[in-house]
């Protein structure tokens, strides 16, 4: 029994789409208000105990470019069954929000609060949505298209902690 | 007393030497530096075979690494600086006591290197005065080395009591207390992108 078959046979009919992505990797696409349900059924119903990574993807630009989105990706693997899943997300550019997993598995915390950082996706529901890599206070969200490689005023906060400290001396 | 001589306090016996104040204190400061090691990545790995027994900077008087900044004189920034981290280096330089000296150690400390990126500072010059240069990708050893001996002799054109007399100058616009020196703006060649170093008016240039 593959991965697509215990899905389908545990989820409503039309709440999610089956697609085939070059690799071959089963691959499920939902809209981001029914993430919730998928998730609870692939963690309780299909067996798939571990969390491989989260992720996103800049659809708005460059070659992997298909529409103004962020697909915010997830991967799962079953040790029970011994395969793995793939689940895709669109999210607009503006705003872009899904709920969080990490209730389900815990240890999706840090990868959300990675995908946030870099690409300024607000995991809803997250126990502790800050920063991961860039420091505290930074506006901006460097892996999107938008963003120059070489930064927008990578050295602020610094040269406001150099002035701050001078003033209190 | 078997075959040793007696003491003496005579002056004629005991001998003397005449020279510069500047000479004697320079001498002293060139051949007892006491390196801060700042290992960010591999060039760290370098630096640690250079004071390891194999290459053995303890024949130019510069192997009393100490991990504390309050007892070093020698600031080697050794690998890749981000903006994340460049507080706390600019931190440690200025806990180091009078005078002090930096080693910009490898290309991602020297000018950013191959990381041309919005997480990385383009050459610690941008935070630190930096003295002695190390080109490499790590460095080998013998590089730093020889920074080490080019720093020596640039300490030996120093002038300690004029600093001790004058003062270092007036402060930044940084607002660098007195002892503490703004970043190196003799070297802006290299700068990429809109990065500029701080604006201002500058301490004294050391000599």
């Amino acid at each position: 029994m593959t991965a697509i078959d215990r899905i389908t046979a545990a989820m409503a009919e039309g709440t999610f789409e089956v697609i085939e992505p070059r690799d071959g990797m089963p691959c499920v696409a939902v809209a981001a208000d029914g993430l919730r349900a998928l998730m609870e059924c692939l963690r309780n119903d299909c067996g798939f105990e571990t969390n491989t990574f989260v992720t996103a993807i800049d659809r708005s630009a460059g070659a992997l470019a298909i529409e103004p989105c962020y697909e915010v990706t997830y991967q799962f693997l079953s040790h029970a069954h011994g395969d793995r899943i793939r689940v895709r997300v669109r999210v607009p550019l503006t705003d872009p929000k899904v709920p969080t997993i990490t209730d389900l598995w815990p240890g999706t915390s840090f990868c959300e609060r990675e995908c946030y950082d870099m690409f300024g996706i607000v995991f809803e529901g997250h126990p502790d949505l800050r920063r991961l890599l860039m420091p505290e206070g930074y506006d901006h969200h460097p892996l999107r298209k938008d963003f120059p490689h070489r930064g927008i005023e990578p050295d602020r906060l610094y040269r406001e902690w150099e002035r701050g400290r001078a003033a209190t001396r | 007393m078997g075959s040793l001589k007696p003491a003496t306090t005579a002056a004629h016996d005991a001998g003397f030497l005449a020279t510069r104040a500047d000479a004697l204190i320079n001498w002293g400061r060139k051949n007892s530096l006491w390196p801060m090691p700042l290992g960010l990545s591999c060039c760290g790995i370098e630096l640690m075979a250079m004071i390891g027994p194999k290459f053995d900077i303890a024949r130019f008087g510069a192997e009393a690494a100490r991990f504390s900044p309050r007892q070093c004189d020698l600031l080697i920034v050794a690998g890749t600086l981000t903006w994340k981290m460049a507080h706390a280096c600019r931190t440690i330089f200025d806990q180091m006591p009078d005078p002090k000296w930096v080693i910009a150690m490898g290309v991602c400390s020297s000018t950013g290197g191959m990381y041309d990126s919005y997480a990385v500072v383009q050459g610690v010059d941008m935070i630190l005065p930096v003295d002695v240069y190390v080109p490499g990708c790590p460095p080998r050893p013998d590089a730093v080395i020889d920074a080490i001996l080019k720093l020596q002799k640039k300490i030996e054109r120093e002038s300690p009591l004029k600093v001790l007399f004058q003062g270092r100058g007036e402060l930044d616009e940084g607002g660098t207390r007195e002892f503490d020196m703004p970043p190196n703006q003799a070297v802006a060649t290299h700068r990429i992108g809109t990065f500029e170093p701080v604006a201002g008016e500058g301490g004294e240039e050391r000599t």
